[in-house]
């Protein structure tokens, strides 16, 4: 964690780091001198700030772009294709990727290409809906019980070492009828609440430690309320930490996704996800290669993307990690 | 500091009785091992399923608290072999954990120390050199790594080694099971067994590695912007030993922790390199349960991963406290 306590709050403080870009702006722009000046000490929200260094960052922009690919494709790409999801064409059966079937079809002529945005849709949505859902209760229960301590902490660490020894995947596996007897929805809510404990626990101890620092104990003596030290000075201490665990969090829930769907307990036909697709091609890997690399080429792509775009978030909300100072 | 870590001890223990009984609880509530026996030509008569059942502790006309409270009064009453009751395959569930956890360690754990050591060196090292062209090429090739679950790299693996097979014209990797039957001589078995153990090392080696360097550039990030390491180079320390003695000591703090967890958690998270690999190992073994509703099966198997993740936890407890002078105890 970073030494330097960085209240996102004060302008005052946050100042040096921002005059900078401003006035290379201002001088590109064409702007003089004396108005440069004036222009540098106006308040800037932490929100520019961090869009400011994102979008200098080549990772964020790769990411992004192929993450803005995979959803356009996901939403509108059938609109390309003549098949329908499912549809089965007769003359074509194991086919390989061509003109006619874009991505190739299986062994009973369904159209891959159909059926790959349609998994890509479903699959999507459960990483963006899971992992925030997880990252979310991980920051607040975490610095929640660090700063808080006493009983608090001693409670939240029953249940989150008691959530701990309970081996994740398995009661996913065993409450897979429950999922796959209702919506996705409920797989949603179940990866966000089964996938916060081991980052809650870190916070938790980055808390015990920071709440220690002269600047939270100033704020607290002055009266500051807890809410209130958690989201100006705890949160964004463990900030990167949090948006690591986010992206990790996005690619964990689609692998959780995935891997139920693997093993034919997550996602069930009729509907279909990326794990359904890699599961039908797992077997014919070796013979019909297109039927397994296609879905796998593009969970991959879709996962690096989603890394991408959190290293680069990391680097811009956390200035302290650009520096190598040693 | 003994209390501490005995009460520590004493507090996961409970929890880990807590997480099996509900296991066992939901296992029981969810499987319905009674199919196994229905629709079967000839029929199988009601009673003689009721008995097997009864037999195993798992028929679904017994209420499921009280078929819990069998399987607690098992625990503590039975000798040894018998205390987990016995898998639908009619196998004593202790010894078979006690085999397959033997095979499963001999297959992660080089992988695992691999993935370890290299995580943490490429994560230290792309730190350092962050933004140059060779912590790029690592970052760009971790973040690939990381994005690739083990069940598709696996199987890529495994079309690649197929693929040097037939260009090679021999069968020189080999990756189905532990070993091949019925090789003999000290040093072809060792061989052999060296042989099948390349791919699954390489697949948790690399992926774990992948994931272990991105959280150790991360914390090692945060420590190199720190006072102390300017403090160290202030007063005439040289780069290197600014970097070791005082970055990478700090930085390796919050990695134990995680280390602990993910060394406990890989025997219960290695199922799928023992499904694709086809070892008879932990991992396979709950899944199956899972698959065949065997509730006594599951049951031991989380209890066994439970009891894992007790000893791991408590280590990272006491490491972080040892570790971390700012952390009071």
């Amino acid at each position: 964690m970073s030494m330097t306590p960085t209240p996102p709050t004060d302008q005052a403080v946050d100042l040096p780091t921002d005059l900078e870009p401003t006035a290379s702006l201002a001088a590109e722009a064409g702007v003089g001198a004396g108005s440069e000046a004036q222009k540098a000490y106006r308040p800037v929200s932490r929100g520019r700030l961090v869009w400011r260094r994102l979008r200098r960052k080549p990772n964020f922009w790769i990411g992004a772009v192929i993450l803005t690919l995979i959803v356009a494709f996901a939403l509108f790409g059938d609109l390309l294709n003549i098949y329908e999801l499912g549809e089965q064409d007769p003359y074509s059966f194991n086919a390989k990727p061509s003109g006619q079937h874009f991505f190739g079809t299986d062994a009973i002529g369904v159209d891959l290409y159909a059926s790959m945005t349609e998994a890509l849709r479903k699959s999507l949505l459960i990483g963006f809906l899971a992992a925030p859902l997880a990252t979310v209760l991980a920051a607040f229960i975490g610095s929640l019980a660090g700063y808080l301590g006493g009983f608090v902490e001693t409670a939240t660490n029953w249940v989150i070492n008691l959530l701990l020894v309970l081996p994740v995947f398995y009661v996913l596996m065993i409450i897979s009828p429950l999922l796959s007897s209702m919506s996705w929805v409920i797989l949603v809510v179940a990866i966000g609440l089964f996938g916060w404990m081991i980052m809650a626990q870190i916070v938790k101890n980055q808390t015990k430690s920071l709440k220690e620092r002269e600047y939270v104990k100033a704020a607290r003596y002055m009266g500051v309320g807890t809410l209130t030290i958690l989201r100006r000075h705890i949160i964004p201490n463990v900030a990167s930490l949090l948006i690591i665990d986010a992206t990790l969090g996005v690619a964990s829930a689609i692998l959780a996704e995935t891997s139920l769907s693997y093993f034919g307990l997550g996602i069930q036909a009729p509907d279909v996800s990326l794990g359904t697709l890699l599961q039908d091609g797992t077997s014919a890997a070796v013979s019909r290669p297109w039927l397994f690399l296609i879905p796998a080429g593009f969970l991959v792509t879709l996962l690096t993307a989603v890394a991408l775009i959190g290293d680069g978030l990391r680097d811009a909300i956390d200035p302290t990690s650009e520096v190598n100072r040693a | 500091m003994t209390s501490y870590i005995l009460r520590r001890f004493v507090n996961y223990a409970i929890l880990t009785a807590l997480a099996t009984v509900f296991v066992y609880i939901a296992a029981s509530s969810f499987f319905y091992p009674r199919r196994r026996y229905l629709g079967r030509n000839p029929p199988i008569p009601e009673d003689s399923i009721d008995s097997i059942l009864t037999g195993y502790g798992v028929n679904d006309k017994d209420p499921v608290l009280l078929r819990t409270w069998w399987w607690i009064e098992r625990i503590v009453t039975n000798p040894l072999p018998d205390k987990l009751g016995h898998d639908l395959s009619n196998n004593a569930v202790i010894s078979e954990i006690f085999s397959r956890a033997g095979v499963s360690l001999r297959l992660l754990l080089m992988g695992a120390i691999l993935a370890a050591i290299l995580g943490v060196v490429l994560g230290v090292w792309g730190a350092v050199r962050q933004y140059k062209a060779s912590d790029q090429i690592v970052s760009y090739t971790s973040f690939i790594l990381i994005s690739t679950p083990t069940f598709v790299g696996g199987v890529i693996l495994q079309i690649l080694a197929t693929n040097f097979n037939n260009a090679t014209g021999h069968q020189l990797i080999r990756f189905t099971g532990a070993y091949t039957p019925g090789i003999t001589g000290f040093w072809p078995q060792l061989m052999d067994k060296g042989v099948h153990l390349l791919l699954p090392t390489i697949a948790l080696a690399l992926f774990g590695a992948a994931g272990y360097s991105r959280y150790q550039r991360a914390v090692m990030l945060d420590v190199l912007g720190s006072d102390f390491i300017r403090t160290a180079r202030a007063k005439g320390a040289t780069r290197t030993h600014a970097l070791v003695k005082h970055g990478v000591r700090v930085a390796l703090i919050p990695m134990s922790t995680y280390f602990a967890y993910n060394f406990g958690t890989l025997v219960s998270g290695s199922a799928f390199l023992e499904i694709i690999f086809s070892w008879a190992g932990m991992g396979q073994y709950g899944i199956m349960a899972v698959q065949q509703s065997d509730v006594n099966a599951l049951a031991g198997t989380v209890c066994f991963t439970a009891i894992l993740l007790l000893i791991s936890s408590t280590l990272s407890e006491v490491l972080y406290a040892a570790l971390d002078p700012r952390v009071r105890v």
